[in-house]
């Protein structure tokens, strides 16, 4: 279930020269799974923007966005105390209950955002949690600390080889010394794929795909599955290996 | 106390606010933000013979004051409407629906109108000879007078309830393409669908859409589609479902006053969900504001 509402701004800062952290406080109860999404209007722009929830509370939640157009950077400029118009309790998010006892959480960018409140719920479940989280550059690394203070096993990877290993998440994993039996991911479509075929367990992989609406009305967002057609942000973004069709 | 009532084809609709095809689905999603029997009725997906999954993705790109889409008319196709759909809506939605229909043949808008002509809880068939997002379909058989006549004569020979023609604005003559299709019979006119339109994403130097153009609909084509309404209503004696950038009471009234006996509302609800919740609570307020008791009066008031 879905539900629209107003949130004030308690938090607005950046934590790299384009990814930046917002917490809102305001009615959370329709946010029931990690990997969900709200919609948030803003002035002057015709379409919602679709961010997805990082971390989440009884009265706050915090998202992470990437400025990558005019929206976003909107976003950026505002101040403490002003309010957003929010669709919220998009998307179904991860399965938790389908983890096994050692996982994997795979990150890709502005793709490690979900993954924070995913850890925090798996090792609330008392499993085992490690945490790929693959960059272009040093510059572009966040949250690899906030995710070793919760107890995870953390591995940074950069493309350009300035933090971690050098190279893709994919890298990480064939150094061999990751032990998992599911996955769960979000990031860049190519990414998806990767880890996809490098993988030989099952797990949750999140897309991201150009939304009208964010709730299923439009038909925006649509994509083939091996059980049939799904929207990405209706009954996605999270699908299941196992229907994956590439 | 005013009346918001206005009649299409002899149905009584409560008010004028129907939910215009392909932004409401098959109102499923809006149930769980409000009760849609608040509507006057709404207009369901683009159904047409076969399943169709659409256009490949991106198929939504944003623009000033509206946006562009090219879903291609994805629909689970008239049987499961019929079989799934249309049951279903029965439970959330108590009153009769438009049904909006789609083809890539005359037979084919021939039999998915007769199929759902049999349905009880379809009021008007809708019959879309306008969506610009397929090829050897939809939009061709709605730019020529001719073509446009065929289609509405093909229906009406196998259908019993009204029929309505969504029309397409890209046209250089819409007015000659309505008084065709009330020559051949259509009981009433949809107008506008959404205008051809185009972005790019000027960073990867490609179009924004998949399928590079798509239909441009929003705030922005409402002029065009006051115009449009306008002209048609004036030189066709059938009834008018004005449509195209409505997005508050106030546009719903100068729709009216253009001409239209009812008005969809399209990509407002896209963006925001209560969008036809407002228009409908806000219309007997702009009445009284404006001096109008009954909403019926003013259609086509400017001459």
């Amino acid at each position: 279930m879905y539900k629209n509402a107003i949130y004030t701004i308690l938090e607005n800062r950046p934590l790299t020269d384009q990814v930046w952290r917002m917490v809102l406080e305001g009615d959370t109860q329709w946010i029931t799974r990690p990997g969900q999404f709200v919609n948030i209007a803003l002035e002057g722009k015709y379409l919602r923007r679709p961010i997805s929830v990082s971390d989440y509370d009884e009265r706050t939640l915090t998202i992470i966005y990437k400025v990558v157009g005019e929206g976003t950077r909107q976003m950026s400029k505002m101040q403490v105390g002003e309010e957003l118009d929010l669709l919220t309790g998009l998307g179904n998010g991860f399965d938790t209950s389908k983890a096994a006892p050692k996982n994997l959480l795979v990150g890709g960018g502005v793709g490690v955002p979900p993954l924070y409140n995913l850890a925090k719920k798996l090792l609330a479940e008392g499993r085992e949690v490690s945490v790929v989280l693959g960059f272009n550059t040093a510059a572009e690394v966040f949250y690899a600390e906030e995710f070793a203070a919760l107890g995870c096993r953390v591995v940074v990877t950069t493309v350009d080889g300035s933090q971690g290993v050098k190279g893709f998440v994919t890298t990480a994993l064939a150094e061999g010394d990751l032990a998992f039996d599911y996955f769960f991911s979000c990031g860049p479509l190519p990414m998806l794929k990767a880890l996809y075929d490098a993988t030989e367990c099952s797990g949750q992989l999140s897309f991201e795909e150009r939304m009208g609406c964010g709730f299923g009305a439009c038909m925006g967002c649509s994509c083939k599955t091996k059980y049939g057609n799904k929207r990405i942000c209706k009954e996605g973004p999270v699908l299941l290996k196992e229907e994956v069709i590439w | 106390m005013v009346d918001t009532s206005v009649v299409l084809s002899g149905w009584q609709l409560d008010n004028p606010v129907i939910p215009a095809s392909g932004t409401f689905g098959f109102g499923n999603e809006f149930k769980d933000f409000y009760d849609i029997n608040i509507l006057g009725t709404f207009s369901f997906k683009g159904t047409t013979k076969e399943p169709r999954f659409g256009n490949p993705t991106p198929r939504i790109a944003e623009c000033t004051a509206g946006m562009i889409n090219a879903v291609g008319l994805q629909n689970p196709g008239i049987d499961e409407v019929i079989a799934k759909e249309l049951p279903r809506m029965k439970e959330y939605f108590h009153k009769p629906v438009i049904a909006n229909i789609s083809g890539f043949s005359l037979e084919e808008y021939a039999y998915c109108c007769e199929r759902i002509d049999k349905e009880e809880q379809v009021g008007i068939i809708e019959v879309n000879v306008s969506c610009p997002n397929v090829r050897h379909g939809g939009m061709s058989f709605g730019t020529s007078p001719e073509a446009a006549a065929e289609v509405t004569r093909a229906v009406k020979a196998v259908t019993t309830k009204p029929v309505y023609i969504k029309l397409s604005p890209n046209v250089t003559d819409i007015v000659s393409i309505a008084k065709a299709c009330e020559v051949a019979g259509a009981d009433g006119l949809c107008l506008i669908n959404t205008l051809l339109g185009m972005r790019i994403d000027t960073m990867r130097r490609k179009p924004v859409i998949a399928n590079t153009m798509g239909g441009f609909s929003g705030a922005a084509i409402f002029p065009l589609a006051v115009r449009m309404v306008y002209q048609v209503a004036k030189a066709c004696s059938i009834p008018v479902i004005g449509c195209g950038g409505v997005e508050t009471a106030s546009d719903v009234i100068e729709m009216m006053m253009a001409g239209a006996t009812a008005v969809e509302v399209g990509a407002a609800n896209l963006r925001d969900p209560y969008a036809s919740k407002k228009i409908v609570e806000g219309l007997p307020v702009e009445m009284e504001r404006l001096g109008i008791e009954r909403l019926q009066d003013i259609i086509g008031i400017v001459k």
